[in-house]
């Protein structure tokens, strides 16, 4: 038997249930929304902006409940700026704890935040959507170089707010969850694999945006792959602790078989097309109830892999 | 008892080999901080609280040491007992997690919750390896064991101490419990009882404890961590990152490979914003 093997676990749950588990969600899809988006508009075609837009209005609508989820989980929730501020006599000041991934992710939380806002106000405007003068003053800064990098600063926030809820529940004393140091990638590779399917789905809603569809379906392909890779890691993790059964076990693998269902669109196209779409150009997707039905899974399995990664450590 | 003076670390020596589960640190504690209790719980032997928790700052574990079998005598067995508390470790897990900065190490070196400034993450529970916390239902803050903060800046020693019959539980500046830890393991050994241990006298346990025991059998039998398993939360803070970041990069990289797998979309225009901006 491994010193690992031997893992004791004596601690009490922190009952992160109902808020936490749409929290770790919907920040998985509105960081991996705003990567994809900067993708397609930094380094993809220029007929691929209108899909670049439709991923900044995704990541801040996919955001906008975050900071209301995580304040109504604290049992004092006026006190949430508390995260962010030191009100200790004598001590007050800005809290930053680079050891606390719960520290550091409220103020990328709140960058996020800023860069998401201020994109999805941007995009409005050049849609027509928004006129007034004020915002119109707002974003005409980002037209040129500045536009790239706030997009760019954006994307690592991004690939930061998708990925570091994992590390939070790493860094604890909880079965399962300290077993492992895989959570942060899982976390983020399956935020990708949902943001790709979500646009995939969204892309329906506008049409100017379905050139960026090959994208999404092969970027979707490529995120589930790296997604299985690191449930193998995280699993093999768990064996060397001890915990696997803890993580697994009934009523967790009905979790746990939704998360694989939702997998199994990318990978399966993955297996039979591999990285081709079509040999013609741009993918164009027929709107059928069986496409849309493919994607709404993988989107429900990226919430069940997060439900069953919170819960199976706490019950 | 010498007098309290800040700046001198203090704990407890709890010595379980003389405890008798007579519970008057629990009652002592909650009589002083004013906690309401929860509902007792007849549990199994003579534990009516259960756990440490937010009513509970101090526990007494009954745990059952005698084989089934045993006729008469428990076959050199006892029961043990042993009067649990948060044990204001040196590296606390708690404190190395809490956002808000809420838990502090204190003028007498002591763990300390401040309920003003916690808001209730619970991320303290998340990462406290001997499951002290408790978030208080008529606060809606954490709550642990203060080592009786405010009797120790009065000048007073801890209730539980105070009221321990047995002096099983001692309270005192930590060098000297520490001394007369050493001199009772001493002895016992002396007497043949070759299980006695301490538990947190030196700094293989959270750089040590300010709260440590003597035991009089493995950790784990208590439901302690050994000093392999007694970890902090911030192990995995390396590991964490560089996989998020691993697969950060991966995540780009996958994504610059679609764009470029997906074929070419069929558009001439060179000016992408104006092209998709409305009319």
């Amino acid at each position: 038997m491994t010193l690992l093997a031997q893992a004791q676990h004596f601690v009490r749950a922190p009952e992160w249930t109902w808020y936490i588990v749409p929290y770790f969600y919907l920040a998985g899809l509105a960081g991996g929304c705003y990567v994809i988006a900067t993708l397609l508009r930094l380094l993809g075609n220029h007929a691929d902006e209108p899909a670049a837009r439709l991923g900044y209005y995704a990541a801040f609508l996919a955001f906008l409940p975050c900071p209301v989820l995580l304040t109504l989980d604290l049992t004092q929730p006026l006190r949430f700026w508390h995260m962010l501020w030191n009100t200790t006599p004598g001590n007050e000041g800005p809290n930053f704890k680079t050891g606390s991934p719960m520290s550091v992710g409220s103020w990328a939380l709140v960058a996020f935040g800023l860069f998401a806002a201020v994109s999805f106000l941007e995009v409005l405007v050049h849609d027509g959507k928004l006129r007034r003068p004020f915002a119109v003053r707002v974003v005409r800064p980002l037209d040129g170089a500045l536009g790239r990098i706030w997009n760019a600063v954006g994307a690592v926030l991004g690939l930061f707010i998708a990925g570091y809820t994992g590390v939070l529940l790493a860094v604890s004393n909880q079965p399962v969850w300290s077993d492992t140091w895989a959570l942060g990638g899982l976390f983020l590779a399956s935020g990708l694999a949902g943001s790709a399917a979500l646009l995939a789905l969204l892309v329906r809603l506008r049409r100017d945006a379905q050139a960026s569809l090959g994208m999404f379906e092969l970027s979707e392909r490529l995120y589930s792959l790296l997604e299985l890779a690191l449930l193998v890691v995280f699993a093999l993790t768990l064996v060397g602790a001890g915990t696997l059964d803890d993580a697994f076990g009934f009523p967790w693998i009905l979790l746990w078989l939704v998360a694989f269902a939702g997998l199994l669109p990318g990978l399966g196209r993955l297996l039979t097309a591999r990285l081709a779409v079509t040999t013609e150009g741009a993918l164009v997707e027929q709107a059928t109830l069986a496409s849309a039905a493919v994607l709404w899974l993988t989107l429900l399995g990226v919430l069940a892999l997060r439900a069953a990664v919170i819960l199976s450590a706490q019950f | 008892m010498a007098e309290i003076v800040p700046g001198q670390a203090y704990g407890f020596f709890t010595d379980t080999s003389v405890c008798i589960g007579c519970k008057a640190c629990e009652v002592a504690c909650k009589q002083w901080n004013m906690l309401a209790g929860n509902e007792p719980s007849f549990i199994d032997g003579y534990d009516n609280t259960g756990q440490l928790d937010s009513q509970n700052w101090r526990h007494v574990k009954f745990i059952d040491n005698v084989p089934d079998e045993t006729m008469g005598t428990g076959q050199g067995k006892a029961w043990l007992l042993m009067s649990d508390v948060c044990k204001h470790c040196q590296h606390a897990s708690c404190m190395d997690v809490c956002p808000t900065g809420a838990i502090i190490r204190t003028e007498f070196d002591t763990v300390y919750i401040q309920p003003d400034v916690c808001n209730g993450c619970r991320n303290c529970i998340s990462a406290c390896p001997y499951s002290v916390i408790g978030i208080d239902e008529e606060t809606n803050v954490a709550h642990k064991c203060t080592l009786c903060y405010d009797r120790l800046q009065g000048g007073m020693e801890p209730a539980c101490a105070k009221a321990c019959p047995t002096q099983s539980i001692q309270f005192g500046p930590l060098q000297e419990l520490q001394q007369a830890a050493d001199k009772r393991l001493a002895d016992l050994h002396a007497q043949g009882v070759a299980e006695a241990n301490l538990y947190g006298r030196d700094q293989a346990v959270y750089g040590g404890l300010n709260a440590f025991f003597l035991l009089m059998d493995e950790p784990e039998a208590y439901k302690l961590p050994n000093t392999a398993n007694a970890v902090l939360p911030g192990r995995n803070n390396a590991g964490g990152w560089l996989t998020g970041l691993a697969t950060a990069v991966l995540g780009v990289l996958g994504g610059l490979i679609a764009l470029r797998r997906r074929g070419q979309p069929p558009s001439q225009d060179p000016s992408p914003r104006q092209e998709a901006d409305a009319p």
